[in-house]
Parts: structure tokens; C-alpha cells; sequence
């Protein structure tokens, strides 16, 4: 190949949004379409300066809209090449409608989201609401907590959506600015043991096959519809999970570094657990440690793989704790967050199970404090030895003003 | 795809124009083409249609007009010689009448359940078009 391989430090200094621009040049990406959009612009931007500096053979395509964007992507895809963009918020709406052509049409697709609140008001900080916009449009959606992951699951996202059995498209989710924009240490892969584990793109009814013309993005009513969306929800609740594991597990054993579908920290004796996503994560574990110190036996579960949604390794995970509390970034639109409903749903028949609490926080980029879950992790304690939830189901934390809550 | 089983399908939204492995498609006629059950050569859209052309072939020019400015490719011509029209595949828009320069025209359109036999038989005769102004 005609393109240059660049030398990464073992450590090098990067942002969320440098660390997957990183990994789509080591995947060698065929194709991006994209519409910048704060805070996601330098991973496409990378790319492209990646592309023009010639460490990366493939096209950049600058189009008129995120919805193009997607649309451009899917065209790639079905032609039968490696194909990648990002977006964010705003985008990501405009973009949701490509998005159930995408998995529908089983294109391989990794999407770099960099979560950020939905207008109005306008905001271009770092909640969920992007993220929870796109759960049922059957991507597979894996969630960073930092740099390091934003670099790693890019290249996990790549070899599970490309599978022949899998072949569903794959969003890798950070959280704008807090770890889009905060440059840490990440622990890189050479070109070359980083491209090994991705592997050459393997086509699948490629339309660019002049011998085997195939015709994408067909019209079917209501005597195949069905068949065809039952058959796509069945790959992706049954075969992603086994791929997903063969991938964290070959990844564990080229790198060293762990992924899992729930994140467990201090959980297994645990009485009260927060289950959360994103940079949360980080700053929940560091205050339940603190909490381990004061006597009350904390935990922290991170939801690693959003869709499909790890219902079995949840219901694993919590199976011992008293009480926990979901935390959704996301306002809940007339419902409890969505973490509180799966999660409900998922212990809901279990004989032993914890009492559940739903908690909104977060929402345009509003900071989660330590304090804040100190308080939260006291709350739990205090539903475990009254033996019931005290507490409304659905709360509001970090918001101005009279507490707010519901439910 | 009627023939099919519910289960037989295969991933995405995506069907096979062609049986097997096709070669020289272009140099090949339509009717010699190994067309899949599933392409949309093989089905017939003809109930779509409530009004259809009729092709008068004593007053053709082959000029190819209605060949070329045919949106579903349904004039059906072999060495630049007109033929007929592909009825299955035919919507009956009307645009090879409208682009047919001759005089009577060697198209013309009549509701779907109209005889051809008995409307070629009282075809229009030529007009005068120096009379009609």
C-alpha cells in the first residue's frame, strides 16, 4: 500500500476525539462522509488531515447535511467498503432517520457519537440525550468512560459490526468535552498489531461485485417486513453478545485491557450500587471507595454495552446488592429515565432483588459532584436499613432551585 | 420472491438482479438475461395501468423517439427497429404518443379493456395540419 505508517509514543497524550480519529486511520478506513459538529468535528477532521497527510488511504467526502452524511456512508457501505463518521446532537437527530436505513440494511457502520445535550436551549455540552435518541434504531451501541476506551472500542466496534454473523452497525459513544476534549495518557497499538486486530474488510454482497449485482434498500410491505425486522432484532439480541466477548476477550490478550458488558467495581458485596455510563463512571468508583472508608459497603456498575442491552449480566451483577440507584443523563420525556425502566424490567421477576431509584443529572453538561453521589450513596444506605425506598422514584440531581422529583 | 418460504431470505435489505454469475450484461439482449425471481424484469406491473398504448406499425419511422424518451424502458426494439411494447412493464404514461412525430402517430392511447384489433382497424387517417389551424 502506498500510504505511511506513523510511530505512536507506547503512551501518548490524547483527547476522546484525537484518540478515535486515531483508531479509524490505524483501521484504515475506506470512506468518511461527514457534517462536523462540535464536540465530535476533530474526529473527522482528524481523519481527513490523517487522509491529506497520506497515512491512511481512502476518501473523505464533505457533504451538505448529517442526514447526507449518514446517507453517503450507507452508499459506501453497500459498495463494499470500511466506512466510518461522527456526529453529535443536533446531527445525530437529523441523522436518525439514516440510521434505521443503516442497520436495516446490515451495512457495518461505526459511528463515533460525542454525546451531547439536545436544543432547545441550545447547548453543546456533554449529556445523553443523543445517545438515548438512537436506541431503538438497532445499532449496537458501546459506551467509553475515557480516551483510552474511545480508542479501544473503536476497534472492537469494528471487528464485531464486520462479522459476517453480526454484520449490524456500531456506535462507540464519549461524552463531549469531558472526554472528547480532556487529553490522558491512552496506551496505543502499533499500525500494524492495531490493523491485525480489525483484520482486512471482508465484502458481503458488495454492489461494487460486477459479476453478482445486488440491489440495495428494497421495498417490502406487509408480507416481508416482519420477517425481515424479527430476523434483525434476533441477530442483534443473540449473536452480538458471543462476538462481543470473543472480541473483548482476543483484545484483553493483544492489549491487556479489559471490556466487559456491565463494568462491575466493588459490586459483588456490595449493599447499594450506582449503575451509570459515560465519565460518571470514574468519578462514581473514586467516591465509593471513599464511601468503602466511612463503612458503607458501596459499588459502581458501568453499563459498557448499551444495545442490546445486557439484561442477563445486569441481573448477574445485581443479584446481591440492597439497593441501587440508575443515573440517567437524559431528560426523561414524561417517563422515568431509561435506566430505570430496563433495569426494572430486567429484576422485575427475579425473587430476590434490590429496590430501585431512578436519578436525572447531568443534563447540558450541569457537573455530577463527588458530593453529590456521597449524598446519593447515603440515600441508599438509608433505603437499605429502613428496608423500603424512602425517597420519591425519580430525582432530580444538581439542579438550582426547591429539590425536584417525581414519582 | 412468491416461491420463497417465510425463512428464506437473505440478510439486508438487498435482493439478487441475476441468478449465479452474470458476464457481458450489457452485450446481452433483456429476454437472454438470467433475471432472478426476485428482479423486477420478472414481475408484472401491468395492473398499474389503466390506459395503454397501441402500436400502429404501418405508419413507424423507427425513429426511436419512444424508445429513448420511454421512462421504464418498456419500447421494446432490435436493431433500431420497433417491435412492440413490453406490456408487463408498461404504466401507460402516455409520453411515446406524446413524442411520436408521425402523422397519424404509430401510438396512440385507449383505455386498458379496448380492443387493438378493432382500433387498429379505424386508425385515424392523416390530418391535414394547415386544415386544423
Amino acid at each position: 500500500m502506498a500510504f505511511d505508517t506513523m510511530e505512536l509514543r507506547d503512551v501518548e497524550v490524547w483527547d476522546g476525539n484525537h484518540a478515535a480519529a486515531q483508531a479509524l486511520r490505524q483501521c484504515q478506513i475506506d470512506v468518511v462522509a461527514a457534517y462536523p459538529i462540535t464536540p465530535s468535528t476533530p474526529i473527522v477532521e482528524g481523519y481527513a488531515k490523517f487522509l491529506a497527510d497520506n497515512y491512511v488511504e481512502g476518501e473523505f467526502v464533505m457533504v451538505e447535511s448529517e442526514h447526507a452524511a449518514m446517507s453517503g456512508c450507507i452508499g459506501a457501505a453497500a459498495a463494499g467498503g470500511r466506512v466510518a463518521t461522527a456526529t453529535s446532537s443536533q446531527g445525530y437527530a437529523l441523522m436518525v432517520e439514516t440510521l434505521y436505513q443503516a442497520s436495516g440494511m446490515r451495512l457495518p457502520i461505526v459511528l463515533n457519537v460525542v454525546n451531547r445535550a439536545l436544543a432547545a436551549p441550545l447547548n453543546v455540552n456533554g449529556d445523553h440525550s443523543d445517545m438515548y435518541l438512537g436506541r431503538d434504531s438497532g445499532w449496537i451501541q458501546l459506551d467509553a468512560y475515557c480516551p483510552q476506551d474511545a480508542y479501544d472500542l473503536n476497534f472492537i466496534a469494528f471487528k464485531v459490526a464486520e462479522d459476517h454473523d453480526v454484520r449490524l452497525p456500531c456506535m462507540v459513544h464519549q461524552d463531549g468535552f469531558m472526554t472528547s476534549h480532556t487529553a490522558q495518557g491512552v496506551v496505543t497499538m502499533t499500525d500494524e498489531v492495531a490493523y491485525s486486530f480489525v483484520g482486512d474488510f471482508k465484502v458481503m454482497n458488495d454492489m461494487l461485485d460486477f459479476e453478482h449485482p445486488v440491489t440495495h434498500g428494497v421495498q417490502t410491505e406487509e408480507d416481508w417486513h416482519f420477517e425481515h425486522k424479527a430476523r434483525q432484532h434476533h441477530d442483534l439480541m443473540t449473536k452480538v453478545f458471543p462476538k462481543l466477548e470473543a472480541a473483548f476477550d482476543d483484545f484483553e490478550k493483544l492489549t491487556g485491557r479489559r471490556y466487559n458488558m456491565v463494568e462491575k467495581y466493588d459490586l459483588d458485596d456490595a449493599d447499594v450500587a450506582v449503575i451509570c455510563m459515560g465519565t460518571s463512571v470514574e468519578t462514581a468508583r473514586e467516591v465509593a471507595q471513599e464511601m468503602r472508608a466511612k463503612g458503607i459497603k458501596a459499588g459502581v456498575l458501568g453499563i459498557r454495552v448499551i444495545r442490546p442491552f445486557p439484561f442477563m449480566q445486569l441481573k448477574e451483577a445485581l443479584k446481591n446488592v440492597k439497593a441501587v440507584a440508575t443515573l440517567d443523563r437524559s431528560a426523561p420525556g414524561g417517563a422515568p429515565g431509561m435506566l430505570f425502566n430496563e433495569i426494572s424490567g430486567c429484576l422485575y421477576n427475579e425473587k430476590v432483588r434490590p429496590m430501585i431509584s431512578g436519578y436525572i443529572y447531568g443534563l447540558g453538561g450541569r457537573d455530577l459532584t463527588k458530593q453529590h453521589l456521597v449524598d446519593l450513596y447515603t440515600e441508599l444506605e438509608a433505603n437499605v436499613g429502613a428496608g423500603q425506598v424512602l425517597t420519591p422514584l425519580q430525582q432530580y440531581i444538581g439542579v438550582r432551585g426547591p429539590k425536584l422529583s417525581f414519582l | 420472491m412468491q416461491n420463497n418460504g417465510w425463512n428464506e431470505f437473505e440478510i439486508g435489505a438487498m435482493l439478487r438482479s441475476f441468478d449465479g454469475k452474470i458476464d457481458d450484461i450489457a452485450g446481452t439482449l433483456q429476454e437472454d438475461r438470467p433475471y432472478s425471481a426476485s428482479n423486477s424484469f420478472t414481475a408484472s406491473v401491468a395492473d398499474w395501468r389503466i390506459e395503454k398504448p397501441v402500436f400502429a406499425k404501418d405508419y413507424c419511422i423507427d425513429c426511436q423517439f419512444c424508445w429513448i424518451y420511454c421512462p421504464d424502458m418498456s419500447i421494446i426494439s432490435r436493431d433500431k427497429k420497433m417491435i412492440g411494447i413490453d406490456m408487463d412493464h408498461c404504466k401507460g404514461c402516455g409520453i411515446c404518443v406524446e413524442v411520436c412525430p408521425t402523422n397519424p402517430k404509430s401510438l396512440l392511447m385507449f383505455a386498458e379493456h379496448a380492443d387493438e384489433e378493432e382500433e387498429l382497424a379505424r386508425w385515424p387517417e392523416k390530418t391535414d395540419e394547415k386544415e386544423e389551424k
